[in-house]
């Protein structure tokens, strides 16, 4: 054991437990009795129709938004705004950022964004930006202006932001909304040697499953006003999927062994 | 319009002496709050926090308080009563609209109450730089110092809550303190633009040189530096050329910064598309193969 705070250690704490949480939002219950344990190094995805509670479950570990009733834990603590140990991507992150701001410096941003006062970034931020950027590929539009980036590559530098504290657990709402094909591959391969080279917890919501199975080690699906979580082979049953979508579902494994699911 | 021989000399009265150290305070402050009302696309909220200072202006002719005072109270008040309203976009557009609507009447009310003359309503609405006072330049450096030291220190939050509000939350960012620090730093810069080039040409001082300079690089710091030279150039070339002619400066500073403006957007005009990205919004290829769960 190498006794660093990453990895599937025996100190170390899940990445989220909640115990007996519902959660509320303007009066109105979005999920409850939520009971479950995401383990450290995990790749989650995390599913359910629109409007299940998706989101609702990363603001919670965010602590932007309080649990109605339970108890909830991230990284073995308490959720609380500004945890520096996880790194966020929203929904529609891209869709905002304007012309005034280069890929570099929103990266810079996930570093020093929350620090008041005059001070020029040193040497070791820099660097640190740079390591980022180049680890999700996005170091040759580094100068670019985020405005000028495809949205596979805007996606990339966002990632890049949620990295570069190196963070413990990583929250991805929708990564791969919008992307064609090729780039949604691209970002799930990322989100493979991400894990791989430092065994954080990756947590992503999807509305398809399929560009994500590749990489997946379990799931949080939000079923019948409540969240529950399995490793991926649980989940991708056509019982589950089909009851969870509230559509027929067929799960086809093919002879490479690779898991696909198909509506109808 | 006649030129005047004598241009050098006007140029060292006292008058133009208090018009360049004024305009220069007022431009470096404009200059730099550009970049962050542009990052936080809050250029409708300027241009109607200087119509709400007109009902202060006018207010405080009517009952015989300093015009500064009259702008600073109601610049202030405007601008938190802007941001009650909604964090949506159209909802705070249509908020401001109506409250800069609402000002302008009010303003135009105590104008004729105060039945102040037809120049000083002038003065409010087109700016006069040459009318500026000692007591009004000490005033002036003082909110200068309040709004660069101010944004010195939040820059890097602000541009963060700016760009990217809802990361800078989950940061631990206070989002909504600093929209509220930076509206009331904004009412401060148009309380002082007002005075120099008035409330209907504001936004040339105010957004102008920031958008000339964001169009020609994208270096946090160059912006800012670019930004407050186009601004300073403005006012300095619009002083120059107002001595020259005797017209009133705020034409000629607005113009310089519309010539600036103008001239970078032309040079910069094949830049800012990714080869391949459509003009408007980003890539929405729709996925061939792969079959969607639902």
């Amino acid at each position: 054991m190498t006794g660093t705070a990453h990895g599937s250690t025996p100190e170390t704490p899940p990445a989220l437990v909640l115990d007996g949480v519902s959660v509320v939002r303007g009066g109105r219950t979005v999920w409850d009795e939520g009971t479950l344990t995401v383990p450290a190094g995990a790749v989650v995805g995390v599913i359910g129709p629109n409007g299940a509670g998706k989101t609702t479950l990363f603001q919670l570990a965010l602590g932007l938004l309080p649990v109605a009733a339970g108890r909830i834990e991230v990284l073995g603590a308490p959720p609380r705004r500004g945890d520096r140990r996880i790194g966020y991507v929203p929904q529609n992150y891209t869709a905002a950022l304007g012309e005034a701001v280069r890929a570099r410096d929103l990266v810079g941003l996930g570093l020093t964004g929350h620090r008041f006062g005059v001070r020029r970034s040193t040497l070791d931020e820099r660097a640190r930006v740079d390591d980022a950027l180049r680890r999700v590929g996005a170091a040759a539009y580094a100068e670019r202006r985020m405005s000028e980036l495809s949205g596979g590559q805007q996606q990339r530098v966002a990632i890049a932001q949620a990295i570069v504290d190196d963070a413990d657990l990583l929250l991805l709402d929708e990564p791969l909304a919008n992307l064609d094909l090729r780039n949604s591959q691209e970002i799930v391969t990322l989100l493979g040697e991400l894990r791989r080279e430092r065994a954080v917890t990756i947590m992503v919501v999807a509305h398809d499953l399929n560009p994500l199975l590749p990489v997946l080690t379990d799931a949080v699906y939000l079923l019948d006003g409540h969240p529950h979580h399995d490793v991926i082979g649980e989940v991708v049953t056509e019982e589950l999927l089909t009851h969870l979508y509230g559509t027929r579902v067929r799960v086809v494994r093919t002879a490479q062994g690779d898991l696909f699911t198909r509506s109808g | 319009m006649r030129f005047q021989e004598n241009w050098l000399q006007i140029l060292q009265t006292t008058f133009m002496q208090h018009a360049l150290v004024g305009g220069s305070l007022v431009a470096v402050t404009a200059g730099l709050m550009g970049y962050f009302v542009i990052t936080r696309q809050n250029a409708f909220a300027a241009h109607a926090l200087a119509h709400i200072g007109f009902p202060g202006a006018t207010g405080a002719i009517l009952v015989g308080a300093p015009v500064t005072l009259g702008l600073a109270v109601f610049c202030v008040g405007g601008g938190l009563l802007i941001g009650l309203f909604g964090k949506r976009v159209a909802e705070r557009e249509i908020a401001t609209g109506t409250i800069l609507a609402f000002a302008t009447g009010l303003g135009v009310l105590f104008a004729s109450l105060a039945t102040a003359n037809a120049s000083t309503t002038t003065n409010v609405l087109f700016g006069n730089l040459l009318a500026i006072s000692q007591d009004q330049l000490w005033l002036f450096g003082g909110f200068t110092v309040l709004v660069v030291v101010a944004l010195a220190v939040i820059a890097r939050p602000l541009v963060f809550a700016s760009v990217d509000p809802a990361v800078a939350e989950a940061r631990g960012v206070p989002v909504r303190a600093l929209g509220v620090a930076f509206v009331v730093l904004l009412a401060l810069t148009v309380t002082m633009a007002v005075q120099v080039v008035g409330t209907l040409l504001l936004f040339a001082l105010v957004v102008t040189p920031a958008a000339a300079a964001l169009r020609l690089t994208a270096r946090p710091g160059m912006v800012a530096a670019l930004s407050v030279a186009f601004a300073l150039a403005s006012v300095w070339v619009g002083l120059v050329l107002s001595a020259m002619v005797d017209l009133p400066p705020s034409f000629f500073v607005v113009s310089v910064a519309v010539l600036v403006w103008g001239v970078v957007l032309v040079l910069t005009r094949d830049r800012g598309r990714a080869p391949g990205t459509p003009a408007r919004g980003g890539h929405t290829a729709v996925p061939a193969v792969a079959e969607r769960v639902r």
